[in-house]
């Protein structure tokens, strides 16, 4: 890394160093800590606004407002502060912000939001706070403010060789008025040094060394433990339980049923076990016996679900999401028609550290919350919904995140910590185990694609035609009765090709379940980009074309595509065009020969506002074995990017989960019930499956600075199945790819 | 509920637990060590992965009552400056994403190097095979395995 991690990345360093309450490790507010600092360096702090403070001693905090689930937003947006600041990093503290969207506006992590949202503003809250300090240390030297300029935590006067640090400025700094936002000066992105350089996160020292820093590390005076059993059938709901058996058990404080509610996405029911140590709490769960009310949810399995999708397949969709122009007509007239049937299995986020979350409920009524989440103010509004605690009643805490993937936008382990805590008169710890995890949570839905589609003899696209059959929950909306399909299993009509043939029709049917649903990585694009991609490519076999020429010559020409339907996005084809380009060039698409068993294949999508092309080379041996040898990415994610480390991270990770994803994880439903129950049966990709090479290039466009926690997943499962049909002339129509017999003679 | 009398990173400590408490819910609920992570439960993801008596171990599976005088270490008890060549490596190549997994990939790259200072790569996949990563970071895990060693080798890590 060019630029060493800051003094100190975490509140539990500085508790440490003002002794202040050991104890509460990871129990203090964000603001109690800086006020602690305020005291410590002799006076008032200069806070232009809530997320910066420096102090007497030079001492630079930074607010970072959104949760940390391993993308790194803890690490890059205080880096544009410190840009457009003018501090060294290595000079910069880290806190973590509580929940409190009055304060720092919205604070939840999901869509790859985080970047776009806030960008823009972290540049002008950093260079206004700058000219504060630079307009002060002008005023002391009674210079004008041009002949001074803010440098590594300083203002210099160059012509007269003088300098007073960011710390001696606090006092006048701060009784200066914040420049208004037009007159904010930024920095000339020629002239940065931080940004756009490799970054180590700022948590990277506590995560080696084994410091206290995740939900489930919190620790509070008095706690107990807790685990919580949900009926196993989705819907269901404990009748009654040997609750007095389980209270007699070793270390058992407390075991009770929790009512809950009908909402799948709110406080499901089930039977509460609260112990002096986790492992008491689970050795009783372990001699839980229940007697459920399954509910028709008990009817489910994936078996029916398919047999079902196959049977609406033969009928028009229920709804129809686009229709251009003359399919029927286009593919009867067509040289070549292929028609293909595309599946994909529920699967579960699995994030490694499990659903989790602390909470004390207070006799004055309070309730003061530790949570791993996602979606902090969403998890609040939760627990004011269902128990009626008034917003300003509770206090959350937003706690570092052992992996999120989508998982923690729900808050469904906050509301059952808040059920708990409110029987139990001491903070605790509710723990899901990986068990519960896997079985229990808002799964990314299963879904089946029909697919017909037309080349002229030419060997052009001319017609698509796709029916795809989902999951649905029916939901309460507005007094009605809705069927509301999964996060991510609802198609727009603006999935590519859609908007780019003359001739196109999408239809959707949904299977109606009790199976929860929720966003996974890229909801939808992680799905239809493998399903459409692989398509294109058999049609660009079919018309005895070059994968790479055919797909430019379906992007075409124009330069903006508008969006169409509500949820459309304006599509730049330029861009699109030019990540295309440079990964099949720096691939060596065309130019290279290949044995029988090895091939390439190609990619692309635009999801999350980020516009990424991939090329995968894959072996298959003659056995059916799939080793990805190389990987090669180009993504355009617009004009900067942040931190070069962390966005490499963003992209090997987002292509390596998704080979696993599309390699090994599926879930089977039988009698309503999720089959596996952890990794041994539900396996994902390790480290001897890890491709040996991903290339990764960053093409850099005159568009805002977008996200990258999900756009680079999607291209890779079409990307690698496309290479596998050039190496073997199969053709992967079903994930996971472990149940797809590869082998070639 | 019994007394054990266990050896952790050179320090005897008592802990109060029933027999069939595994030592990660020891250390991590009665002696608030909570380096070792809870993954699974079943020893098959590597995130409670502590050394006994050198050797990498599920701490998640391994009842108090089994133990004797074995010496345990812990993530907490490899380098709580973060100065071990694995973590100054980790540090350098920012390994981690999430980072709850790391602590047991650090363990099991820890006996790694013992046995092969300067290991392969067929070697670090055979070696990590056990230790899940749900972001994926297993191709910065290779190259901060690779790095460490190196700084092993030569005492020398960037600051």
């Amino acid at each position: 890394m060019k630029h060493a991690a800051p003094v100190s990345s975490s509140r539990r360093g500085f508790l440490r160093a003002t002794s202040a309450g050991a104890a509460f490790m990871l129990g203090m507010s964000a603001e109690g800590v800086l006020a602690a600092a305020t005291t410590m360096s002799g006076g008032p702090d200069f806070v232009p606004n809530a997320f910066i403070r420096i102090g007497r001693d030079g001492r630079v905090t930074l607010i970072s407002k959104q949760p940390e689930i391993g993308q790194g937003i803890k690490t890059s947006l205080p880096m544009v502060i410190a840009e457009q600041l003018e501090v060294p990093w290595r000079d910069v503290r880290i806190v973590q912000a509580d929940l409190d969207t009055a304060r720092y506006g919205p604070q939840g992590a999901g869509g790859s939001t985080s970047t776009p949202t806030n960008y823009e503003n972290f540049h002008r809250l950093g260079a206004a706070a700058r000219m504060m300090l630079v307009q002060a240390a002008a005023e002391s030297w009674g210079v004008p403010v041009a002949e001074c300029a803010a440098d590594k935590g300083a203002v210099d006067h160059a012509a007269s060789k003088r300098r007073l640090t960011y710390g001696a400025l606090v006092e006048r700094a701060s009784k200066l008025p914040v420049p208004e936002a037009s007159l904010v000066v930024l920095k000339d992105p020629s002239t940065y040094t931080l940004l756009g350089t490799r970054v180590g996160g700022v948590d990277n020292a506590a995560i080696v060394s084994g410091q206290p820093l995740f939900g489930i590390d919190v620790r509070l005076p008095g706690m107990l433990y807790a685990v919580y059993a949900k009926c196993p059938v989705f819907g269901g709901k404990p009748v009654s339980a040997n609750l007095d058996a389980i209270k007699a058990m070793p270390g058992v404080k407390d075991a009770f049923i929790v009512a809950g509610t009908p909402n799948l996405n709110g406080l499901r029911p089930g039977v509460a076990i609260v112990a002096t140590s986790t492992w008491n709490a689970i050795r009783a769960r372990r001699a839980l016996e229940v007697q459920w009310d399954e509910g028709d949810g008990a009817g489910h399995s994936w078996a029916d679900f398919t047999a079902q999708a196959r049977a609406a397949a033969s009928k028009p969709g229920a709804t129809s999401v686009r229709k251009d122009g003359d399919v029927a007509g286009a593919l009867s007239k067509s040289a070549k028609v292929v028609e293909a049937a595309y599946s994909y299995p529920f699967i579960s986020h699995a994030s490694m550290e499990p659903q989790n979350c602390s909470a004390w409920f207070r006799p004055d009524g309070t309730l003061e919350l530790w949570a791993p989440t996602q979606n902090p103010g969403s998890g609040q509004a939760l627990v004011t919904s269902t128990f009626g605690i008034p917003k300003e009643k509770i206090q959350l805490h937003i706690i570092r995140s052992g992996g999120g993937f989508g998982r923690r936008l729900s808050s469904d382990f906050i509301v059952e910590a808040a059920a708990i805590a409110q029987k139990v008169a001491a903070p605790v710890k509710l723990t899901w185990t990986r068990e519960d995890d896997l079985q229990h949570d808002h799964f990314r839905p299963g879904g089946f694609h029909f697919l017909r589609g037309g080349v002229d003899a030419q060997g052009k696209a001319v017609a698509w035609r796709n029916h795809f059959v989902t999951f649905a929950n029916r939901v309460e909306r507005e007094g009605k009765s809705v069927l509301a399909p999964g996060s991510g299993g609802n198609l727009s009509g603006d999935e590519f090709p859609g908007r780019w043939l003359d001739n196109c029709e999408l239809e959707q049917t949904a299977l109606e379940c009790r199976v929860p649903m929720g966003p996974w990585r890229a909801p939808g694009s992680c799905v239809f980009a493998w399903v459409f991609h692989s398509f294109i490519d058999e049609l660009a076999h079919a018309g005895e074309r070059d994968p790479l020429e055919f797909r430019m010559e379906l992007l075409g020409n124009r330069d903006i595509v508008p969006g169409t339907g509500e949820r459309g996005q304006p599509y730049s084809v330029a861009r699109m065009k030019k990540v295309l380009s440079v990964a099949a060039e720096q691939a060596g698409w065309g130019k290279k020969k290949f044995a029988r068993g090895q091939g390439q294949g190609i990619a692309f999508h635009f999801s999350h506002r980020g516009y990424v092309a991939q090329v995968a080379e894959v072996t298959v041996s003659k056995d059916g074995k799939l080793k990805v040898d190389r990987v090669v990415v180009a993504t355009d994610i617009g004009s900067q990017i942040v931190n070069l480390s962390g966005a490499e991270n963003q992209v090997e990770g987002s292509v390596i989960d998704g080979l696993s994803t599309m390699m090994y994880p599926a879930l089977d439903i039988e009698k309503g019930r999720i089959v596996q129950s952890n990794f041994h049966d539900y396996p994902l990709l390790r480290m001897p499956d890890t491709p040996a090479k991903i290339e990764m290039h960053f093409v850099k466009s005159d568009y805002p600075v977008t996200g990258l926690g999900e756009p680079a997943l999607p291209p890779l499962a079409p990307a690698v199945c496309n290479a596998i049909f050039a190496a073997t002339g199969k053709r992967v129509r079903e994930l996971p790819l472990s149940k797809v017999d590869l082998s070639w003679s | 509920m019994s007394t054990y009398t266990l050896n952790i990173n050179g320090k005897t400590q008592a802990v109060d637990v029933e027999p069939d408490t595994p030592l990660l819910w020891a250390l991590r609920d009665t002696l608030g060590m909570v380096g070792t992570k809870y993954g699974c439960g079943l020893g098959q993801c590597g995130a409670c992965t502590v050394h006994l008596d050198g050797v990498p171990t599920r701490s998640c599976v391994l009842p108090v009552s089994s133990l004797g005088k074995q010496k345990i270490t812990t993530i907490e008890g490899i380098g709580a400056k973060a100065q071990h060549p694995l973590q100054q490596a980790w540090q350098e190549l920012d390994v981690p994403q999430c980072g709850y997994c790391q602590a047991g990939q650090i363990m099991t790259a820890c006996h790694l190097l013992k046995q092969h200072p300067k290991p392969s790569d067929a070697q670090i996949d055979e070696a990590m095979a056990g230790n899940l990563c749900r972001c994926a970071t297993y191709t910065r895990i290779r190259a901060g395995i690779h790095r460490a060693a190196e700084i092993a080798a030569t005492g020398k890590g960037k600051k």
